[in-house]
């Protein structure tokens, strides 16, 4: 897995037989341990380590919850009841799993905006930046399979719009649409397999998480300055230096995540879905969760679903393309004077579709939805390609140590032993 | 610099323009009221349960439904707060049916573990009798409702201290409260009444409580111990509705309390830890011979 020589040096004869064999421990240990950390690293670089703890939060309350839960249409809703009331710490756990998922993507966009801002997706981190949105993808799919398993109002009728738009892509969709349903519409069938689903695709992000976390020790870390480490002095060892900031970033977050879970658990979800899944009652407003909503909004906007659908899944897939679209050979915001103000009104816009999404499609609401969606592609097709010709970018530091001692300011010693990083290319 | 921040304005001020609010249908909001548990340190009133399960069933068993709801948790710890034994007394005092080893279906009375049994045979009996719809069922109802509050309530509702997620609660109150006279001109179908809160104003369950339906036990002297009001009657039924609805939410919040405690400790003690660490970057890590990825 490793491009590079190993430096973890066996200590115990049991511990070299193995490492000899099967060289996991020197992986872990090049991985996690000694792996080279800029040292100029902000709290918005500890949100891969607080994902992981999500992803693993949410795989260990679901296994759980699956020993209760019951996946058919007439036993779906009584028996997350069942888990709320009768199940030891089952409101615990539904609840860590439920706002879980909310959390997760609070995670997930911070995450993201800060690989946007600080230009993580530029050369040559472009595979690193798209196994992460293809995590992103399998996350939202995750995400919405699980909302429809409590089978309220919400979760069948936010089935019923998501698979039925699904119906409207050329050629393959009724195939897509039918192979979901398991039926002529949505139904028992449906549940059963969404529960399959939704229980699948988190070992599928687990995967994908690996390969994201390899393709990070391949290319290491990008950071607030946007250079590479260039000596040993502009680096610091993962571990203690990255694992200690990253736990205790995470405990901070964990503290916000229990906010949710003891005092708000149903803020994020919606009051119709306490109401069990009925198809001849429709609901007023069929709205999907929070961190969908910036993507509804843009299906909605369109008044062709076929285009509906494809702006929608484009809002997405456009993602994956910035790293070819920005021309800028800068990465940080920071030096960017221009394209950081670009980048405030980019975020603006997606919390305004977000806004937009939960309000009813009509008037105003849809006019300023247009506006946006148009923004939001303008954006990556025209800002980010032509601001990055025209921008004069700001000089850059000279080095990771010059942006955090200031320049021509010496330290004594430094993260690393000089002598060991400098040279990097003579071990890969 | 400065056309970007024109850009920015002007795409501001167009999204806004267009986008003034646009008026609710008539339907006011429910009044906020005070109640027991709201909050971090909300608790369930003890005898608040009790008069609130009395009214539901007194009054409203008759039509609707607790089918998620057992006996048991009657007297269970953070509930209305019952004994065992007064919990099996009124157990006994429903039928539920059962199958006999002769496989017909017998009524015994009721037991402890057993749910509330609903007031009709099914859904399609329960609407027969009703006008076409069935009467919702109790048991999460005070979580099935809600009503919208807006930019910027809706942010200030998700913080502590300040936070509000009794809407539920609220509206139930405020439904009990809201059947008055309809407006000069307001044309009510036969089967539909007017109530201020109900979106449409028109519902299909006519006023279900008033004032002295109810008789509330009296404190030794005598005396009523709270008024016998619909006014007293929606807040008693709609916290017990809210007990139904979620009957761990004082475990909830007690131990959401030390959680959050635990973790605020544990964080203050890792801010330490790293600075601790992070102090020593510029002086020499020991026993390292890391090689640096490469660079770009």
């Amino acid at each position: 897995m490793s491009a590079h020589g190993n430096t973890y040096v066996p200590k115990s004869a049991l511990a070299k037989w193995f490492e000899s064999r099967l060289p996991l421990i020197g992986l872990v240990h090049s991985s996690f341990v000694s792996f080279p950390v800029p040292r100029n690293l902000n709290y918005f670089w500890t949100f891969g380590a607080i994902l992981i703890a999500m992803l693993v939060s949410q795989i260990v309350t679901g296994i759980w919850l699956a020993m209760h839960y019951d996946p058919s249409a007439a036993n779906a809703f009584n028996s997350v009841e069942h888990i709320m009331r009768d199940v030891n710490y089952g409101w615990l756990l539904r609840y860590m799993h439920a706002n879980g998922a909310s959390m997760f993507f609070v995670a997930v966009y911070v995450h993201i905006f800060r690989a946007l801002y600080y230009g993580s997706y530029k050369a040559p981190r472009e595979v690193l930046y798209i196994l992460g949105v293809i995590i992103y993808l399998l996350m939202m799919a995750t995400a919405f399979l699980g909302y429809t398993l409590p089978w309220g109002q919400m979760s069948f009728w936010g089935a019923t719009v998501i698979t039925s738009i699904l119906g409207a892509i050329p050629v393959v969709g009724e195939t897509i649409q039918s192979l979901l349903w398991g039926g002529y519409s949505v139904g028992s069938p449906t549940l059963n397999r969404f529960f399959s689903l939704h229980y699948l695709l988190p070992f599928m992000i687990t995967g994908v998480v690996v390969l994201h976390v390899w393709a990070l020790h391949v290319t290491g870390q990008n950071n607030p300055a946007g250079i590479p480490i260039k000596s040993g002095k502009d680096a610091v060892a993962f571990t203690p230096y990255a694992t200690v900031k990253d736990v205790f970033a995470s405990v901070v977050f964990f503290a916000f995540f229990a906010y949710w879970i003891f005092y708000q658990p149903n803020y994020l979800g919606h009051a119709d879905n306490y109401v069990p899944a009925n198809p001849a009652v429709t609901p007023a407003h069929i709205v999907p969760e929070w961190y969908f909503l910036p993507f509804y909004a843009i299906l909605r906007a369109v008044p062709d679903k076929l285009g509906g659908v494809i702006l929608m899944f484009s809002a997405v897939l456009i993602l994956a393309l910035a790293p070819w679209l920005d021309t800028s050979r800068v990465r940080s915001c920071n030096y960017r004077p221009i394209y950081r103000q670009f980048f405030w009104l980019f975020l603006v816009v997606c919390v305004l579709l977000g806004w937009l999404g939960a309000k009813p499609p009509e008037g105003g609401y849809v006019i300023a939805a247009r506006i946006c969606t148009a923004y939001y592609f303008l954006h990556f097709l025209l800002v980010m390609p032509l601001v990055g010709l025209f921008e004069t970018p700001k000089a850059l530091p000279g080095s990771i140590l010059e942006t955090v001692t200031g320049p021509g300011k010496q330290v004594s010693g430094s993260g690393m032993p000089i002598g060991a990083a400098a040279a990097p290319s003579s071990k890969g | 610099m400065k056309t970007t921040r024109v850009l920015a304005a002007s795409l501001l001020a167009a999204v806004m323009s267009v986008t003034v609010a646009s008026a609710d249908e008539g339907t006011p909001h429910p009044p906020r009221e005070k109640w027991s548990f709201a909050g971090i340190f909300g608790r369930f009133d003890q005898a608040q349960l009790q008069r609130g399960f009395q009214v539901y069933k007194e009054v409203c068993s008759s039509c609707h439904g607790m089918s998620l709801v057992r006996f048991r948790n009657l007297a269970e710890a953070g509930g209305p707060g019952f004994s065992a034994g007064q919990v099996k007394e009124l157990a006994a005092q429903y039928k539920v049916k059962e199958q006999n080893d002769a496989g017909e279906d017998v009524d015994r009375p009721a037991r402890a573990a057993d749910a509330f049994p609903s007031p009709f045979p099914n859904e399609k009996a329960a609407a027969a009798a009703n006008g076409g719809k069935a009467p919702p069922d109790f048991s999460v109802l005070a979580k099935a409702r809600t009503y919208e509050r807006g930019f910027p309530l809706f942010v200030i509702d998700a913080l502590p201290f300040v936070g509000y997620s009794e809407q539920g609660v609220d509206y139930i109150h405020a439904l009990l409260n809201g059947y008055e006279d309809p407006p000069a001109g307001k044309e009510i179908p036969t089967g539909t009444y007017y109530n201020k809160y109900y979106a449409g104003h028109l519902i299909a369950m006519p006023k279900p409580i008033s004032d002295g339906q109810v008789t509330y036990a009296k404190n030794d002297k005598g005396e009523p111990v709270v008024p016998e009001t619909t006014e007293q009657y929606s807040h008693d039924v709609a916290a017990f509705m809210a007990w139904a609805a979620e009957p761990h939410m004082m475990a909830r919040k007690a131990l959401g309390l030390r959680v959050i405690l635990f973790l605020l400790v544990l964080s203050g003690l890792l801010y330490y830890v790293k600075k601790k660490i992070w102090a020593k970057v510029g002086g020499e890590v020991h026993g390292l011979q890391p090689e640096l990825h490469k660079t770009y």
